[in-house]
């Protein structure tokens, strides 16, 4: 009986205390068809992108859009900039469009990397004034998951596992609304 | 007699097994890193990684206490972060002198910090990535250490500013 004891403590010590315990997944805070999710309307802004070309979110309703606030200096976000490249190539005839906000101090480092890495959707400078709208960007990069209605979905902080967002914006393409005219480039 | 020889070897292992996850995770929380001199890169994403102590190491909490605190003089406090994440939220009475990844920062810092004397008590923070991934701290750890500071501490955002200080509901200062 007494051994029985000691080992049932042991157990609960062993398994009970052990510090290995999952840290759940981070990255989604806000979850598509949450109640929370459902009345965020992502704040419109107009911008000038690095080429010179206006950048109006609100030009982009009827598209998902993958918002991704990012500056050059940062490696999480170098890291995940190639891949969001690949999301664009990928997506783009289906109706996603990423939009990248650089919220680096100055814009020629920013033009440099966008040339290097060949990116292939528009940028334009943030400021903290867009970024406040945005629920503060107080840590790089953060993306936003915005439908084709405009509402934000999701908000992921940190470097972003694209194949998380894949299957966030997969459902989201496929909505009425969306569907309509993203034939195909 | 056979039945209780298994119930003993059972016992054993288990108690083997737990001795060893115990000591182990002990181990985890330990801070075996532990160097007096300048922090390498890999003893920075080390220590970050697993959340401990290191002598060039300052906790959120204990910089709010020290902060708090009317007694002693307080550290001067660096944000070599970016300018936007400044603006949106700072420690209060913080200076910025930019992202010290770039060299115009470190500039900047130097000449911030030439005329003080080598005891000035100084935390330098970011908060712009994980830990792990910043890419700033340690340039201004490493400029202020060769100009001789020894009273020289990195905040420890393990995250983010806005998780691991704003979120915390720690003093907070906005604007340029």
């Amino acid at each position: 009986m007494k051994n029985r004891a000691f080992l049932i403590l042991a157990l609960a010590l062993t398994f009970g205390t052990h510090p290995l315990k999952p840290r759940g997944s981070e990255p989604s805070e806000l979850s598509p068809g949450s109640a929370t999710a459902a009345q965020l309307l992502a704040p419109n802004f107009s911008l000038t992108d690095l080429s010179g070309k206006k950048l109006d979110l609100a030009a982009y309703r009827g598209k998902v859009v993958l918002l991704n606030f990012w500056a050059t200096w940062c490696g999480p976000c170098r890291t995940e900039i190639p891949r969001l490249i690949g999301l664009q190539d990928k997506y783009r005839s289906k109706g996603l469009e990423i939009v990248g906000i650089s919220l680096d101090d100055d814009a020629k480092p920013v033009r440099a990397f966008y040339q290097q890495l060949k990116m292939n959707y528009p940028v334009a400078m943030g400021d903290a004034n867009l970024a406040e709208r945005y629920g503060g960007i107080l840590g790089l990069p953060v993306s936003f998951v915005i439908g084709c209605d405009g509402r934000i979905y999701t908000r992921h902080t940190g470097q972003a596992d694209v194949s998380l967002i894949e299957r966030e914006i997969m459902p989201l393409l496929q909505r009425v609304g969306c569907t309509q005219g993203n034939t195909g480039d | 007699m056979k039945f209780t020889w298994s119930r003993s070897l059972f016992t054993s292992i288990i108690l083997i097994l737990w001795v060893c996850l115990f000591l182990m995770s002990a181990g985890g929380r330990g801070s075996s890193g532990i160097s007096p001199s300048a922090p390498t890169s890999g003893e920075l994403k080390a220590t970050g990684q697993s959340g401990e102590a290191g002598p060039w190491l300052i906790q959120p909490a204990d910089l709010v206490s020290i902060l708090k605190s009317a007694k002693g003089p307080r550290p001067l406090l660096i944000q070599v972060g970016f300018h936007v994440l400044y603006v949106q939220a700072h420690i209060p009475g913080s200076e910025f002198i930019g992202p010290a990844s770039s060299p115009e920062a470190v500039r900047q810092l130097h000449k911030r910090a030439a005329a003080l004397p080598r005891t000035q008590s100084i935390v330098l923070y970011c908060g712009c990535c994980p830990w792990s991934e910043c890419p700033n701290v340690r340039p201004a750890y490493k400029e202020l250490s060769a100009m001789g500071f020894k009273n020289l501490k990195i905040l420890h955002i393990s995250r983010n500013f806005g998780e691991d200080w704003v979120g915390k509901s720690y003093p907070v200062a906005k604007g340029k």
